[in-house]
């Protein structure tokens, strides 16, 4: 399916989702009440068939978190952008997609690791690069002056 | 008495050790905590980020054209294939139309880069197994190799080459000359390879049916590149999503269906062979023309979300950026193929021995800063 | 292309390296030194240890093009309690750090390190900006001999490693302890 009859398939499954045409991929952002139920339809819908999650984001836009996870269908070649966003900066939480696309496990954990949003559901929701007391350093209020040296 | 010896061996207690950071097996600082019983691996948890150097969020702070030189650091095998990611992405972003040249050069150069990653991977592949002359032929070969990119870009292996726009320099005049010696040079050795390797009965004995992975597994934990391909998932970004010069040149995606250590290698011995083939067909007619496009000094690339993927020696590297308009991204993401190749380690590895492990990790071809970034 | 042998007599650069003689130590003394440092020197076992790019330029160094086995560095030990040198190549980030100083205290007298490429000396690229990097291994370990360059060429590590045993061969029983009180746990 090209990025209109793409757009047109989503808009299928829900009718008020916000969907916009990028210059590559159609992008799509979701309420985080309903990231696990459209997640989950584009893996097992006969027309999308979206089984291979290729890229999973977490992005601090300054006053919300989000996640970003670029889809890709090895069937029929189209691909697709799911965003999420939450504006509780003090316990962001989003569904965990490791049932669906197992490669989710590890990015998960590294989303978790470097900007500190807890995915519920993950089977095992520890740290993977930095301690246990280390801040999250992808955050944009992120500030170490022993650590970092600034020009 | 052989009631006790059969005791002994099946006992049923399970314990936990270390292949610690430090490991001449492990190719770099990887941590594994295995979990065994007897010999058997029951599961192998990674523990990763000794290596981790926050590139990501250093790009936040300076230019584009200055991430290449940190791009190169990660995979510093395919470190002309990384430049190559980023340029591309700021290129296709500011919508810029690059001279045929630069894009036959810089096949050329991701081709070389790709051989000389294999030879690396394979000298190192039969030292683990303990075949240390593999180590000493590998190593030898490429330096041939290394030479080119020296005379060319002044670097052996960190090269720095592209840049957005195009090329740092142009090509030396003996380009032509030494690629073409060392392609009628290598066509001639790679059998040597094979008569070490391949056909070794003690080689096959260790690999053939160890470290399985499926058509379905491979891509629900994303791996590409020839560990995926050897499980048949036909994830070529040169064929489905051609950059550069790849849409002209003509090449087969190697695919097997075993999935298992011996098919991921054999699988990487066919890919040299189709890159020497690419090479033979692109090195006569590099088009002339300028090597650089002039660009503006300070680039900004406009409001929006760009990706793209390349394919490096060991799978599908993508460059997320999201930029906000200014000099520096506003985040940028390196969807690295060695984070989600090493997901795929515990699956493959349970039931088997601790020298599979060995085996199985020098198949899939880690290169622990890549993961760590 | 290849470096031509050059012998020992012809180091002639680093004048002060031959100051490090302590004076006064009496004929006797110093020729045991000599003897002492003569084998030391020439047979030098290196751990191996690399953490990034500056690793597989450790290990062209020692492939058939810049052999060092002939300068005695031949055998690499993984295990840090038969080794002498350690050839830091690589960047030393914070988590790696305690496994390096761990390491070191692990290997016995004589032991020298060896500094290799821009990470180890100062943090290299990544000193601006990295949250996570140690700024130049020195912080953690003593280190004998830095060789600059990212990554170094093989020659350059040869270079450094031939450095070393000039080092060594100025050293004297009596002058190598006072050099660990710096960083060596007690």
């Amino acid at each position: 399916m090209d990025n209109i009859q793409l757009e047109q398939f989503i808009k299928s499954l829900d009718n008020d989702l916000d969907i916009k045409l990028g210059k590559q991929f159609p992008e799509v952002t979701v309420p985080a009440s309903k990231l696990y139920y459209i997640a989950r339809q584009l893996r097992e819908r006969e027309e999308a068939l979206f089984d291979f999650l290729f890229c999973l984001t977490g992005v601090d836009y300054g006053s919300e978190l989000g996640v970003t996870y670029h889809l890709r269908s090895t069937r029929y070649g189209h691909s697709v952008v799911l965003k999420v966003r939450t504006t509780d900066r003090e316990n962001p939480e989003f569904q965990s997609v490791t049932n669906i696309w197992k490669t989710a496990e590890f990015h998960e954990r590294e989303v978790f690791d470097l900007l500190g949003i807890k995915f519920t559901g993950h089977p095992d929701l520890r740290r993977l690069f930095l301690e246990s007391s280390f801040g999250f350093p992808l955050r944009k209020d992120y500030s170490d002056d022993v650590n970092v040296v600034t020009r | 008495m052989e009631e006790e010896a059969k005791d002994i061996i099946n006992d049923d207690q399970e314990y936990v050790i270390n292949m610690g950071p430090q490991h001449p097996s492990t190719h770099g600082v990887l941590r594994l905590v295995l979990s065994l019983k007897g010999e058997i691996v029951r599961n192998v948890e990674p523990h990763i980020g000794y290596i981790h150097r926050g590139i990501e969020k250093m790009c936040e702070s300076i230019t584009y054209p200055q991430i290449i030189h940190l791009t190169d650091r990660m995979d510093y095998l395919s470190a002309h294939i990384n430049n190559e990611a980023v340029c591309l992405n700021v290129e296709n972003a500011l919508e810029i139309e690059i001279p045929e040249r630069v894009k036959v050069i810089r096949t050329l150069m991701s081709e070389l880069t790709r051989i000389q990653s294999h030879q690396l991977w394979w000298a190192s592949f039969g030292m683990d197994l303990g075949g240390l002359t593999c180590f000493f032929y590998g190593l030898r070969d490429r330096e041939k190799i290394l030479d080119i990119f020296e005379e060319t870009c002044g670097g052996r292996m960190i090269v720095s080459y592209s840049c957005p726009g195009g090329l740092m320099y142009d090509i030396h005049p003996n380009f032509q000359k030494r690629v073409k010696e060392f392609v009628k040079y290598f066509r001639k050795t790679l059998p040597e390879y094979d008569d070490l390797l391949t056909g070794n009965v003690i080689f096959r004995e260790r690999t053939a049916g160890v470290g399985k992975l499926s058509l379905e597994d491979a891509i629900s934990y994303g791996v590409t590149g020839p560990s995926g391909r050897a499980s048949g998932f036909s994830c070529d970004v040169r064929k489905h999503e051609p950059y550069s010069a790849y849409d002209r040149v003509s090449f087969n995606e190697v695919l097997y269906t075993e999935g298992d250590t011996y098919h991921r290698y054999l699988a990487r011995i066919e890919e040299m062979r189709e890159s020497m083939n690419i090479i033979d067909q692109l090195i006569d007619n590099i088009p002339e023309g300028p090597y650089a496009v002039k660009m503006k000094p300070i680039i900004r690339l406009p409001e929006g979300e760009y990706y793209q993927s390349v394919e490096t020696a060991r799978g599908e590297l993508g460059v997320f950026i999201i930029s906000d308009g200014n000099k520096n991204p506003f985040r940028i993401k390196f969807r690295s193929p060695n984070f989600t190749n090493l997901s795929a380690l515990n699956l493959m590895a349970k039931g088997f021995k601790i020298a599979d492990l060995v085996a199985i990790g020098g198949s899939l071809d880690l290169v622990i800063p890549d993961i760590d970034r | 292309m290849g470096i031509k042998g050059i012998s020992e007599e012809e180091f002639k650069d680093n004048e002060s390296l031959e100051l490090l003689k302590e004076p006064g130590s009496g004929i006797f003394l110093t020729k045991i030194d000599d003897v002492i440092n003569w084998g030391r020197k020439n047979s030098l076992w290196p751990l191996t240890f690399a953490t990034s790019c500056c690793g597989i330029e450790m290990m062209a160094t020692g492939a058939p093009r810049h052999d060092f086995a002939r300068f005695g560095m031949e055998v690499y030990r993984a295990s840090p309690r038969q080794a002498d040198v350690i050839v830091v190549a690589g960047t030393i980030v914070n988590k790696m750090a305690p496994v390096l100083k761990r390491l070191y205290d692990q290997m016995s007298e004589p032991k020298y390190v060896v500094a290799m490429g821009a990470c180890a000396i100062s943090g290299g690229p990544f000193f601006l900006n990295s949250y996570y990097t140690v700024k130049g291994v020195d912080h953690v370990i003593p280190v004998d001999v830095y060789v600059p360059g990212c990554p170094p060429r093989p020659e350059a590590l040869l270079y450094g490693m031939l450095q070393l045993q000039r080092r060594i061969k100025a050293e004297s029983i009596l002058s190598r302890k006072k050099r660990n009180e710096s960083h060596d746990v007690k």
